[in-house]
């Protein structure tokens, strides 16, 4: 398959190791220098991701609105949003006189490093990963609770009642739902085996765990799209930010480049969770295989990229959010609470629980 | 604690005070509201209003009786017809005249056509106001159509003043009975599709059902009227109990609920657009012939006395006090709007429940600011 | 047990409530035509407003440039808001007679509401609205127009 070598992402990072080996001979050295393009070209792809996620939900939902959405920048408006975002540029970054000037400044940084480290073992293409940490599902939800800290400072540093409001809420959401989360990835561990997402990924090569016909992996699947929706504030969970009643909540005081990155790292935790679901449901970057079926379709299923496969099933999971986004009201404060503890967390305990059973008798495949 | 009781962030009790307006994207206007606060529960709540009184009603004074009209418009924007209208049957009932039935049947149709254009804004605000962006946009595809209508015919979308003493400005236009019937059929098709994503949707239900409780002795209490009062079980139509122009020669229900929350106070207005659909089907058709205005002096004066008119506006009773000293501008002129009356018993019923609830009483009570003010 | 049965058919339920909203939104997602958008500015060619519609005063003259209007000052009494102003002069007629003629028609359009009370009470139809209604300008000294044309006459039977 030396074709198909060519174009993978994997090739790549191997074609560049070898070239910079040419001319580094020390380890270290190359190491470094390894690890900084690593960093340069992930913040480069997230911030195009975003670009790209910013203009697909305006697309999105315009065209459900029955609008048409921006198009006017650029092809069908695709350079819109690097207009918004030299308009936000230019803006003064106000710091309300009354804050807490040194953690108004740090939150929004905290918001997007915390999205950005839980990147690291995510698994875009075949062999392609920036670190595949055995413990990587762990890892995952562990930094991702970190960015409640953000929320929280900044809603308590702008001295603004709406946005403590708003962090409150954040507060008490973010930590609620952690739970149901963490419990619905783990009925994948306890199948898989393993807390590797590179691992999980492989375990996936004769079926995706949610087409294996578990009734409990489906309902899993289905809490963890909820609960991660209610994880990242995105509507009908986006209390923290409730325009309607909170005018903002907690980025009421941000403006400028300040407030653009709460946005950068919305849509990169968009795409952590839904990349996440796509690896452990939808099998990653493996492609799709029709078990007894004809081997020529599952031929050129192997033809398509690995990046591709898990590209696709990733923006399919960011469609499906934002497809919630434009079409539910929000969820009253009490009643989120309520739909975590009455509901997501008991059916993922028990759910939980067959899973385990499943697992001992030796009843999955 | 000292420091935040001073600084007016919290008061003695440890509640939290939070001013909700005059800018804030529920209150649809320039509403302020103080609220207490303790956590996220209300304890208590202050409006303050006149952040857009225009002194209409002084205003009016040095006005002719032909010309004041116009400034109703204003007030409560979303129902310039059912505003204008008032006055108009107001200046006959003193000249003792009555509009032409062409006109009355005009008149009521474009009324009934005004509550249906403001329940849709009011149904798409309610999406708003709970985090439903969509339904907004939907609920403005059936209310341009109506608009399009009122522009076709009257001139202008918003502010008609269309209707005059005696009748009507000019006759309908040529196209007016085709448009109103292709966005009736247009309407009756899209009731599923709001019921899909607004009234079956279990969010909506439960942001609704139980919030903000009005009873029905409160409700008459504080003179609350229009839908809001019907959905606690309160019969006050006027159009019922009051016939004005061609409503007595139309079959139509008043739509009553003992629900009392803000889900009764939504299904009311979802079926009043129900029922306003089913009087301009009964009226379009049967327009009769003749003029569209009763002949009136140039320069109307009105025997001296006071006159009371009362129309059912889409937010509820609107009564024109009208006195006249005899001379070419009517002596003081009073407006009982509906909405300053419905404004009046937020604070009773939002006690108790959280912000969320708030924002969803607000918008179930339907309140345009401009008509508190005046 | 009821309770267990309560607590899936809530779920059941909701579900299936939720997913009959999205249907909605799925539907419109799929069916572009059903776009609603008027893109106003590059429609300006094919855009054409209702005949009715009122967009600001206009006097029509016709090709003599001869208008109707007499200056009753039926108008400027008729409007709520004094955004006319009618300005007389005494004319010399041919046959020697004086006559009261216009001098000019000042049209306020920034106080304008649009309530069409003055073209209603024009005995001779010498104003109409018109249905431009892009009047955003720079300069708000702009919007007081004079009306008639320069030199313009009343057209001739009209009294």
């Amino acid at each position: 398959m030396n074709t198909i070598f060519l174009y993978s992402l994997a090739g790549l990072a191997t074609l560049i190791h070898n070239w910079l080996g040419k001319f580094i001979s020390s380890e270290l050295g190359l190491h470094i220098l390894e690890l900084a393009i690593i960093g340069l070209s992930l913040i480069v792809f997230l911030v195009l991701l975003c670009f790209f996620l910013g203009y697909m939900e305006r697309r999105v939902a315009a065209f459900m609105e029955i609008r048409l959405g921006p198009n006017r920048v650029g092809p069908q408006g695709t350079l819109q949003i690097v207009a918004d975002t030299v308009k936000l540029l230019f803006k003064e970054g106000l710091t309300p006189n009354s804050s807490d000037k040194f953690l108004f400044n740090l939150a929004p940084f905290i918001m997007v490093i915390a999205s950005m480290m839980a990147i690291a073992p995510i698994a875009f293409a075949k062999d392609f990963q920036i670190y595949d940490i055995n413990i990587g599902v762990l890892y995952v939800s562990a930094i991702s609770s970190i960015s409640v800290l953000g929320i929280l400072m900044a809603g308590w540093s702008s001295n603004n009642k709406y946005s403590l409001l708003g962090a409150m809420r954040s507060g008490a959401q973010i930590v609620s739902y952690e739970l149901s989360v963490g419990l619905s990835l783990i009925s994948i561990v306890i199948l898989s085996g393993s807390l590797s997402l590179g691992d999980i990924v492989l375990s996936q090569q004769n079926g995706w765990w949610l087409f294996k016909g578990h009734i409990p992996i489906l309902i899993s699947f289905v809490i963890f799209i909820i609960a991660s929706t209610a994880e990242i504030n995105r509507a009908p969970f986006d209390l923290a930010e409730a325009d309607q009643e909170l005018t903002g909540g907690f980025n009421t005081e941000y403006s400028g480049m300040k407030f653009a990155m709460f946005l950068l790292s919305e849509y990169i935790n968009l795409f952590i969770v839904s990349a996440i679901a796509a690896t452990l449901f939808l099998g990653g970057w493996m492609p799709f295989h029709i078990g007894g079926g004809p081997s020529s379709f599952n031929h050129i299923m192997d033809l398509i990229p690995s990046s591709i496969w898990f590209l696709g099933k990733t923006f399919t999971i960011i469609f499906i959010i934002m497809w919630f986004r434009w079409t539910f009201p929000r969820l009253r404060v009490d009643q989120l609470l309520n739909l975590e503890w009455k509901y997501l967390l008991p059916i993922s305990m028990v759910n939980i629980i067959i899973v385990t059973l499943i697992a001992i008798m030796g009843w999955h495949f | 604690m000292r420091g935040l009781i001073e600084e007016n962030i919290i008061t003695e009790d440890g509640e939290f005070i939070l001013n909700i307006g005059p800018q804030h994207p529920s209150t649809h206007g320039v509403l302020h509201l103080k609220v207490w606060l303790d956590g996220e529960t209300i304890k208590k709540i202050e409006p303050h209003i006149g952040y857009i009184h225009r002194s209409i009603e002084k205003m009016s004074e040095r006005l002719s009786y032909r010309n004041f009209i116009f400034a109703t418009s204003r007030m409560d924007y979303l129902a310039a017809h059912i505003n204008n209208e008032a006055c108009a049957l107001t200046i006959e009932k003193a000249l003792q005249i009555e509009a032409t039935p062409r006109a009355k049947f005009v008149r009521t149709i474009l009324s009934e056509l005004t509550r249906l254009a403001s329940h849709q804004l009011w149904w798409g605000c309610t999406g708003l106001d709970l985090g439903a962006v969509t339904p907004f946009f939907y609920a403005f595809r059936e209310r341009e159509a109506i608009m399009a209508i009122m522009e076709e015919t009257c001139g202008a979308r918003l502010t008609q003043n269309f209707m005059v003493p005696g009748g009507i400005m000019t006759d309908i236009h040529p196209n007016f009975q085709q448009r109103t019937k292709d966005i009736l059929e247009q309407i009756k098709g899209k009731y599923k599709e709001y019921d899909d994503i607004m009234s079956g949707n279990v969010i909506f239900e439960n942001r609704t059902k139980g919030v903000g409780y009005l009873s029905k002795e409160d409700a008459i209490s504080f003179g609350v009227t229009g839908p809001t009062a019907r959905a606690s079980g309160v019969s006050c139509d006027i159009r019922k109990w009051n016939p004005y122009s061609a409503y007595d020669q139309v079959e139509f229900d008043e739509i009553l609920s003992n629900g009392g929350d803000c889900y009764a106070r939504y299904q009311v207005r979802m079926k009043e657009m129900r029922q306003s659909v089913s009087i301009i089907e009964q009226l379009i058709d049967n327009i009769p012939e003749g003029d569209f205005q009763e002949k009136t002096k140039m320069v109307i004066k009105l025997p001296k006395g006071e006159y009371y008119q009362r129309v059912e506006t889409p937010r509820g009773e609107l009564g024109v006090y009208l006195v006249s000293d005899g001379s070419a501008n009517p002596y003081r002129i009073k407006y009982r709007s509906p909405n300053f009356s419905n404004l009046s018993v937020l604070p009773a019923i939002a006690k108790g429940y959280k912000i969320g609830d708030l924002v969803a009483i607000m918008a179930t009570i339907d309140l345009v600011i401009p008509d508190i003010d005046r | 047990m009821a309770f267990l049965v309560n607590y899936f058919k809530t779920i059941y339920k909701t579900l299936k409530s939720l997913l009959t909203g999205m249907k909605v939104t799925g539907y419109y997602f799929t069916h572009l035509r059903e776009i609603h958008t008027e893109e106003y500015p590059d429609n300006r060619a094919t855009l054409t407003m209702f005949d009715r519609f009122r967009g600001e005063v206009i006097m029509p003259h016709n090709t003599d440039n001869e208008h109707r209007c007499t200056g009753c000052q039926a108008c400027e009494i008729a409007c709520p808001n004094g955004s006319i102003k009618i300005i007389t002069k005494q004319e010399l007629l041919p046959d020697g007679k004086k006559k009261k003629r216009i001098d000019t028609f000042v049209y306020h359009l920034d106080l304008c509401t649009m309530c069409n009370l003055c073209v209603v009470s024009c005995p001779s139809d010498a104003i109409v609205m018109g249905q431009n209604f892009e009047h955003s300008v720079y300069d708000k000294k702009t919007l007081k127009k004079i009306l008639n044309n320069p030199d313009s006459k009343l057209m001739a039977g009209v009294e």
